[in-house]
Order: C-alpha cells, then structure tokens, then sequence
C-alpha cells in the first residue's frame, strides 16, 4: 500500500469512527459484578443497548466493591470518571456527604424530565439510600438480606424434621448438638459476614440500636450503640460455640471459608445473603437445601423484627454531558422496570427492587416453583422499620468493618470477652466516625 | 592504582547523557514522594473537595496510634524472619549445588523456578495449602500432632504462614546470587586450605563466608527492601493483615488505610515514614555493615 492510499483509508476509517460515535452517547458503568453475576450484569446492558438507538451503555468490572469505589474515586480527582459506578451499602455515608461529586437521582430524574415514581420502589430498599427529606439518592440496583440455608439430609439424619428450619437461637443450638451427638456432621453452623449477619442485622432484627440519631441517617454527629446487653449475650454464646465446635468461623470480611464448610456438609447450617441462593444450589447437588429466617432470642421484646439490606446501588458522578445524564435518566428507568428487575431478581436471588417486580415474579409462579425464593422479602417486610431497623449510616464505615472483623477475631482467640470486644468496637469505631465528620 | 578519567569536550553532553534516567527518577519518585509529602500535611475527604492544612496532625495521630506501633512491632519480627530464613536456606542450598559434578544444572534451574511466579499467585497457592476449611496441611497436621492450625484465628500461625510465603519467594533469587559468588571463589584457595588441613567447616568459616561477603551484603539490602514492600501482594492474597492486624505490616496499612479507608493524609503520613526507614536501613547498612565487607 502506498503513503497516499494508507492515508485516504485511514482518514475514511477515523471519518466512519466519528459518525458512530456522534450518533449515540456513550454513558461509561463501572461495576464490581465478577463471574456469573457479571454476565447477568452485562447483559442487562445488552438489553438496553438493543432496546433503543440513542444511547450505549458500556459496562466495566473494576474488580470487588472497594477497588470500584476507590477507582472511581481516584477517577474523579483526575476528572475521568465513569457517568455511573455502583458502590456497595457501607460506602453510602462517603458517597453522600460528596455534594458536588455526585447527581442525586431524584435531581438527575427531574432534570431529564424522566417519568419516575419514587413510590414504586419498596420502601425497606430505598429507605437506605433516601436523604432525611425523603428524597432518593442512588439507584439500589442489587440489594439482599441475609437468610438461614439448610442441610435437609443433615437434618434429616440427626432425626430433625426437615422441614422445619430453627426459629430461635435456643433451637439452632438444640439443632447443632442433636447433629453433633448423631455423628451426621461435626459442626452445627456457620456464617458469612459476621460484621453484616451477626451484629448489624442481628441488632435490627431485635430492634436494638446500632447507632444514635436513628443509626446515624440523623447526622454526622452519630455515635456507636451496638454493644448493648443483647449483642454481648449473642457474641459471648458464639464465642463459647465456638469453643464447642457448635459454630465454625470463616474468616473475616465476606467469610470466604463459610460456603465450603457447609457445602462440604461440615457444617448443618448457614446463614448469609440471600443472593448467595444459586451459588449455594449450584455448589450442592448432594443434599437438599432448605431455607429460614434468621434465628432470634425470643425473650428479647420485639424480636423478630424486620432484617436490612446489603448489596449496592448506583451513584451518578457529576461532571457528564445533559445527554450523557439524559442517557443514564432513560437506563434508570430501564433497569426498573418490572420485567427486567423480575427477570434479575429470579436469575441473582438480588430482591426485587419495586413491588410491581415482585408482583410479577409472583404472577409468573416463581415463587411457588422455587421455595424460599421469596423469604428474605417476607423476612424484610415482617414490621414497619422502627429507627433501630431502618438500616445504618456511617463515615468511614468500611474501615469500621474491619475494626468488627478484628474484635470479632480477637474474641474467639480468647483474648477478650464480649463485652470488652463490641466495646473496643464501639470505642474504635466512633474514633473512625469524628475523623470523618472533621474532613467532610 | 591508577584512576581512569575520561574527558568530555562538550560540558553539556554528560548531562544530556544523564538525561533520561535524571528524567525517569524525577516523574516516577521524586514527584510522587513529593505529593505524598504535601499530602501528607493535610486532611482532605476521599473526592479531594475539601482540603485543610493541619501541619503534623497526621504524623502524631499515628504516634498516639496504638495499632500503629503493632504494626511498626510486626514488621520489624517478619523482615528480621524473613531476611535471616530466606539467606540462610538459600545459602544452604547454593553450597549443596556448588559441590555437585553432574546435574546442578537441572538442580539451578528447579530451584530458580519460584522466583518466576507472580507474588499474588504464589500467595493463592499458600492460602489454598494453608486453608483451615479446605487445605492439606491444616488436615495433615491435625492428625499427625493433633495441632489445631487456624491462621484465621490465631496471629502465629498467620504470622507462620506469611513468613514462609515470603521466604519461599524470595530463596531463588539468593540462590542464584550465592551460587554466582561461590563459583567466583578460586577453588585454589579451599584447595589450599584443604591441604593444611582445614576440614570442611573450618573452610566454610574461614575462607567462604567471608569471600562471599560482597554478595550476602548486597542481598541484605535487597532482601530488606523486598520484605518492606515486595511483600504487600503475598499478604493481601493470603491473610489480609488479619487476623486482628496480627500481620498488619507497614506497607500493608498504607494500601488499607489509604485505598480501602479512603483515609488519604494518614496513608500519605505513613508512607512518608515508611520512605525515612528504609533510607535509614539502607544508611546504616552502607556506613557499618559494609566495613566488614572484604571485596
């Protein structure tokens, strides 16, 4: 090819690149979805990009949800940021106190000229990403809560009904020891995420206080309260059922060894997010899993309360084109469509963010073929929240599950006792919490 | 000895000779340490929207930190673990392949082979053996000495498994720098030795260590370095710093409080800290150490 021609194609070639690329906006989604949840994520994208020609959404994954968060952070200070990033539940608190960083939905909604209800969406889900006016935020995209799966074989071995999951923690420990003793397998339970299963949710489903003005959506100015006489009584007996061989710990943070104790029928039991259903169905094709609720002390007043959700939502950066903002508007309002988010809620185990969705999972018979499908809406849904169930709103927090992560830790290894771990929790966390409030 | 001395009749070009590493070392450290120095000195929210100037805040809450000086406690035991195991092993073994005739070679390259692993996976690989849940050796040693091993748990056995992580890592690079230096020692002089009867040990001492003694100074360093920074992939994928911050090593606080805390002028302040012991290590190695070098 000679000089002359090389460049005449080439300049064809750049000419044909612009047109596409003034025809649709291009709106950038940076999301922390790995494996098979990634695929789901990216097809929601195809779907969209299909549905209509004005704009392409190009989905990312930046790796797990603080590495998203981080890099997007990091983006935003070289002002290269994506137009959405989903951040998970605990980065909330940073994510909101960054006016000027980000694009409150409900704003982005209105500028756009979108045809959006706030109303659709369930309450327990957008109650956590709502300001104190009530106004919604970010867009929740994959929320969970945490349930009680179940070896029905295992159950069914040690002479338990199989059917019937334990309802309080005097039965979870009845259960485990009646496992135990027939020799069916040598642990009672285990769990994920300890910081989110065993103290957050623990506390909301016995309406205790995590933290003050309403577990910190008042302000800044919150402080720690969850080491109340009920969470150092649940702490103290896992630590001593731990010692026992009742309970098995998974490590810290998502508890990366619980799933394999209870896939390995190890453990009879296993409490962590409901999106964790098909991983858990998939990974055990041996036994039959049974669902439950979490279990509760039923001396304590008002337990079973209602549980709070995990998961992560997505934030609009400031900073994108009126079109690129148009396009993300138009992709909102996509995603929360009832066929869609049924479509994601049935294929995840993720809730389902509108009621129209669950509705319509409901028309379709899903919950009827698959049981339990639908307990962690039920178990979310058990109360109107109450200010000590409505979810948690914290700086710094990330770092602050950690600090429970440690604590936790340092308990089991003996070095402490309860009531001295959640408040080393307490102590060290609210210290986490001022340093925020100085630099916000 | 004379000295050579090469003359340059342009006095421009030995600088623009100069040029581009003087470049490469301003824009990948001077400039970044630069920031992180500045950074250090102020409070700032993750997004950079607002920024105080608050002077040594940062540098005294770490000092008030008790966390911090744990972490400052477990790196000094890890490096002092790490660079003594990791030497003497592949001392060891580089003396055990010099003495071979036939397949050292086979032998070399065996043991070169860690070093050709990415730090992350060679961390996945220990977690994987290690695994209270899932691993071999946590079963093994339960039923051979009934040792309950849980490096989530209990900070020895992660302070353990991390140790010998990084050891393993880091032997094939000392070997391969010690079987270098032990096949620069003329065999004449052991030879030598061997004739007014100095037996194999007496050599060692005599005559070995201390010719090998430029190699094991500049490995010193090296491996110092290695455990202060090179180590931040093997912990990230094997403990996380856990369990309670039991192997929490300086260079790992700086990721976690800057990366995942989003805790900026702490992180900044750290590796400003982190940066002044390593000049210092690398300071004294250089004016003391180095005096008992023979070249």
């Amino acid at each position: 090819m000679t000089f002359r021609k090389f460049a005449a194609a080439s300049t064809v070639s750049l000419l044909a690149l612009g047109s596409t690329a003034q025809a649709q906006t291009q709106i950038d989604w940076w999301h922390a979805m790995g494996g098979e949840l990634g695929e789901k994520t990216e097809a929601l994208a195809t779907a969209f990009n299909a549905a209509q020609s004005e704009f392409v959404v190009v989905p990312s994954y930046r790796g797990t949800y603080t590495e998203t968060m981080t890099g997007a952070i990091a983006a935003f200070r070289a002002g290269e940021q994506p137009d959405i990033v989903q951040v998970f539940e605990v980065g909330t608190g940073t994510m909101m106190a960054a006016e000027g960083a980000i694009v409150p939905v409900y704003q982005l909604m209105a500028d756009a000229g979108a045809d959006f209800d706030p109303n659709a969406f369930l309450p327990a889900v957008v109650g956590y990403y709502t300001d104190p006016e009530g106004r919604m935020l970010s867009m929740p995209f994959n929320s969970s809560t945490p349930i009680m799966y179940y070896n029905k074989n295992l159950f069914a071995a040690a002479g338990l009904d199989p059917e019937q999951p334990p309802r309080t923690w005097a039965e979870v420990e009845a259960f485990s020891r009646q496992i135990m003793s027939s020799g069916t397998a040598e642990c009672g339970f285990t769990t994920g995420w300890v910081s989110w299963v065993q103290l957050e949710n623990f506390s909301a489903w016995h309406n205790q206080q995590i933290g003050t003005l309403e577990n910190g959506f008042g302000g800044l100015e919150t402080e720690l309260t969850f080491n109340g006489p009920v969470q150092v009584r649940h702490w103290e007996n896992l630590a001593r059922w731990q010692q026992e061989g009742v309970f098995q710990y998974g490590g810290p943070g998502g508890g990366a060894d619980a799933p394999p104790m209870f896939y390995s029928q190890t453990c009879g039991m296993y409490m962590n997010s409901s999106a964790s259903r098909a991983g858990v169905l998939n990974n055990t094709p041996d036994f039959e899993v049974g669902i439950g609720m979490l279990p509760y002390y039923d001396d304590v007043a008002g337990a079973p309360q209602n549980s709070i959700i995990g998961g992560a939502t997505l934030w609009v950066l400031a900073g994108g084109s009126a079109d690129e903002q148009r396009g993300v508007a138009a992709f909102f309002n996509f995603l929360s469509s009832p066929e869609v988010q049924a479509q994601w809620h049935q294929d995840t185990g993720y809730l389902p963010i509108t009621q129209a969705a669950y509705e319509l999972s409901e028309a379709q018979g899903y919950y009827s073929a698959n049981p339990g499908a639908d307990t962690s809406i039920m178990q979310m849904t058990l109360n109107a929240p109450t200010p000590n169930s409505k979810g948690l709103r914290f700086g710094n927090y990330v770092q602050i599950r950690g600090v429970i992560d440690e604590e936790f830790q340092r308990l089991l290894a003996g070095d402490v006792d309860a009531q001295g771990a959640l408040d080393a929790v307490v102590a060290r966390g609210n210290a986490l919490i001022r340093e925020f409030e100085a630099a916000n | 000895m004379q000295t050579k001395r090469t003359i340059f009749g342009n006095k421009g070009l030995p600088y623009l000779l100069l040029a581009p590493q003087l470049a490469i070392t301003a824009i990948f450290f001077l400039w970044p340490a630069g920031q992180a120095v500045r950074q250090s000195f102020l409070r700032e929210d993750a997004f950079g929207l607002s920024t105080t100037f608050v002077g040594l805040r940062n540098y005294r809450a770490l000092f008030d930190n008790p966390e911090y000086l744990d972490a400052l406690q477990v790196t000094v035991i890890f490096s002092i673990a790490t660079v003594i195991l990791s030497l003497s092993i592949a001392l060891i073994m580089a003396l055990a392949v010099d003495r071979m005739l036939r397949s050292a070679g086979t032998y070399t390259t065996l043991l070169i082979w860690p070093y050709a692993v990415a730090p992350a996976v060679a961390g996945i690989l220990w977690w994987f053996i290690f695994n209270p849940a899932i691993g071999i050796l946590p079963f093994v040693l339960e039923q051979t000495l009934g040792y309950d091993w849980n490096h989530n748990l209990t900070g020895r056995d992660a302070m353990i498994l991390v140790i010998i992580a990084a050891v393993w890592k880091q032997i094939s690079y000392n070997f391969l720098f010690f079987l270098a230096g032990l096949q620069s020692i003329p065999t004449s002089l052991r030879e030598a030795a061997a004739i007014d009867g100095a037996g194999p040990f007496k050599r060692f001492w005599t005559i070995t260590l201390p010719l090998l003694s430029p190699t094991t100074f500049f490995l010193l360093v090296v491996n110092v370095v290695f455990t202060l920074f090179d180590t931040f992939a093997i912990i990230d994928a094997t403990t996380g710093g856990g369990p309670a911050q039991a192997t929490n090593i300086l260079v790992y606080k700086v990721y976690d409080d800057g990366f995942v805390g989003l805790n900026l002028g702490s992180s900044a302040a750290q590796s400003v800290i982190l940066m002044m012991i390593v000049m210092v290590l690398t300071f004294i190695q250089f004016r003391y150490v180095e005096r008992k070098v023979t070249y």
